[in-house]
């Protein structure tokens, strides 16, 4: 697999007053096409604040980011726009709730130039159907619609410009687990079907485990470890990562098992 | 004295709006013995939340709430206190922990101040030194190590963790029978809720507090509670002790959100319904079929 993205030495610091805050501290890895990488963390880890530089929402202090072999300005042109897009955790308020979903999805295609006029409006009702929903959820505004749906919603958005990277920042830890269920088995599906390639951010190592195929972990902005999902559920090399799997509320009994080897070897 | 802590019998609620009225429960029955944990488990919409405002008494104040069904506590019927005599209950004989700690404490308040607030419901005539002792102590049992830092602080210094401990130890303070927990810990982090859960464990054990664990988390559960009711659009599907429960659930809807709950030991993700009709079956009874 051909390396899609690049992250090198990238480091972010925030200053407040004379305050230095190191969100993120020299860190480096590639994302491959097609693959779904996780980066996973505490709060405060700087797993956003990386996800941040690759959207171009701010630029990195140092370092640079490239995509398919070319650096990303720190002002992104169009075409870097659409090609990298954006699934948030809260679906209520990222989408507007003054707009239709059937107009937040044209103002992807407006903004760049996807179709013709009559052709959108087809568009849109494929889109809607791609992420299973009807086509008439078009004429619908985000209020009429349930947290699933929204989520839904906002990832027909983020696909709806042909993009091929998304960036997913919690997109499940607002839902129920049944319909967390199914908008994972959702992504799954457009992944395989677009050849679509997955940065996923989170909390919750339960989730990685069954969608990720290599996942990051971050602790206080530094990449502690990086490795192949079912190797670092298997043998996670830092402690830190021991005690985030065996801190995982799990509900079967081989699960308890997994957890109790790991919270063993992380007090050894 | 009745042994049970709680004991609430064919619970109705639905709120009357100006569409017509909306049911929200449809008679649930569920009890609580003294010192015994009992987790109330269903997704967003379930009636869970609206269970613990009931038993506070809280939902009794809406004039648009309809309530009908027996609630007992501590052998009292709660229905024929008087609002009065209910929110003298409210912080003495009964606390409630909510989900974000943060937002659940005044930010203009260090938290001795509030913490002399919490103590003055049991003992209105404590001076503000006293209590700031009692609550010194309240927060050492909480593994706050320097407590008269904690004491001088806003909730906005504290980490979310450590606002959490202080909502438990406050919970505490008063030596409540019935402890509320209405989704404790899930804005925090997973290693975190992992300790404040062990946490107040211990001490609702020590204390002997009975608890009303409220939660949309089947793990959380699984490692909190004694005994577990599901509970799916304002009905209870299944209820038993915790171990028969996770050994062998058997309603459709339990079975499918543990079928729904990723695992860390992997499996993918379970393909499983957001609704069906199974889910509306009758209730499974895992504590009549031990004792039959």
């Amino acid at each position: 697999m051909s390396t899609l993205l690049s992250i090198r030495e990238v480091s972010k610091t925030f200053r407040l007053g004379d305050h230095e805050i190191k969100a993120v501290q020299d860190v480096s890895f590639d994302v491959a096409e097609g693959e779904c990488l996780a980066i996973v963390g505490e709060s405060g880890s700087g797993k956003s604040t990386i996800a941040n530089m690759i959207l171009g929402i701010y630029p990195p202090t140092e370092g640079t980011i490239t995509y398919r072999e070319a650096p990303l300005p720190a002002r992104r042109e169009l075409i870097h726009r659409r090609a990298i897009q954006l699934v948030q955790q809260n679906p209520l308020s990222s989408l507007n709730p003054k707009r239709s979903v059937g107009a937040s999805l044209r103002l992807a295609l407006d903004v760049h130039g996807i179709g013709d006029r009559h052709g959108r409006a087809a568009r849109i009702g494929k889109l809607l159907e791609e992420v299973g929903l009807p086509a008439e959820f078009a004429k619908r505004s985000p209020a009429a619609l349930s947290g699933g749906q929204r989520q839904r919603v906002a990832i027909a958005r983020a696909l709806a410009c042909e993009s091929d990277l998304v960036v997913l920042d919690e997109p499940t830890s607002a839902l129920d687990v049944l319909v967390q269920a199914r908008v994972l088995k959702l992504l799954q599906e457009l992944r395989t079907n677009r050849g679509l390639t997955y940065i996923f951010i989170t909390h919750d190592l339960a989730v990685v485990r069954n969608i990720a195929d290599r996942v990051a972990v971050f602790e206080k902005g530094r990449l502690v470890e990086l490795n192949d999902t079912a190797k670092l559920f298997a043998k996670p090399a830092e402690p830190y990562t021991r005690n985030l799997i065996s801190a995982v509320p799990v509900v079967g009994d081989d699960e308890v098992k997994l957890r109790k080897k790991l919270s063993r070897k992380a007090n050894a | 004295m009745s042994m049970r802590t709680l004991d609430i019998c064919d619970l109705y609620l639905s709120f009357k709006g100006y569409t017509g009225t909306v049911e929200v429960l449809h008679g649930i029955s569920l009890h609580i013995d003294r010192g015994e944990r009992v987790a109330l488990v269903g997704e967003s919409g379930s009636g869970k939340s609206v269970t613990a405002r009931i038993v506070l008494g809280l939902l009794q104040e809406l004039r648009s709430a309809r309530i009908s069904g027996r609630l007992e506590f501590e052998g009292n019927d709660l229905s024929r206190l008087s609002a009065g005599a209910r929110h003298d209950l409210r912080g003495t004989k009964m606390s409630m922990i909510f989900q974000d700690p943060t937002s659940s404490l005044n930010p203009v308040y260090t938290i001795s101040t509030q913490f002399h607030e919490v103590l003055k419901r049991a003992l209105p005539s404590i001076s503000a030194d006293e209590a700031r002792a009692v609550a010194a102590k309240a927060l050492l049992d909480v593994s706050i190590t320097e407590p008269d830092r904690v004491l001088d602080s806003y909730a906005f210094q504290l980490s979310g963790g450590m606002n959490q401990r202080v909502m438990i130890a406050m919970a505490l303070a008063n030596e409540p029978s019935l402890l509320i927990a209405d989704e404790p810990g899930t804005a925090l982090d997973v290693t975190v809720q992992a300790q404040t859960l062990a946490l107040m464990h211990d001490l609702v054990a020590e204390h002997g507090t009975s608890v009303l664990f409220i939660s949309h988390n089947l793990g959380v559960v699984r490692e909190f509670a004694d005994r577990v009711y599901v509970i799916y659009k304002g009905r209870i599907v299944e209820k038993g002790s915790t171990g028969a429960l996770f050994a062998d659930p058997r309603h459709p809807y339990t079975r499918a959100l543990m079928a729904a709950v990723p695992k860390i030991t992997g499996g993918g993700v379970a393909d499983v319904e957001e609704a069906s009709e199974a889910f509306s079956e009758p209730m499974v009874d895992h504590d009549a079929e031990a004792a039959a």
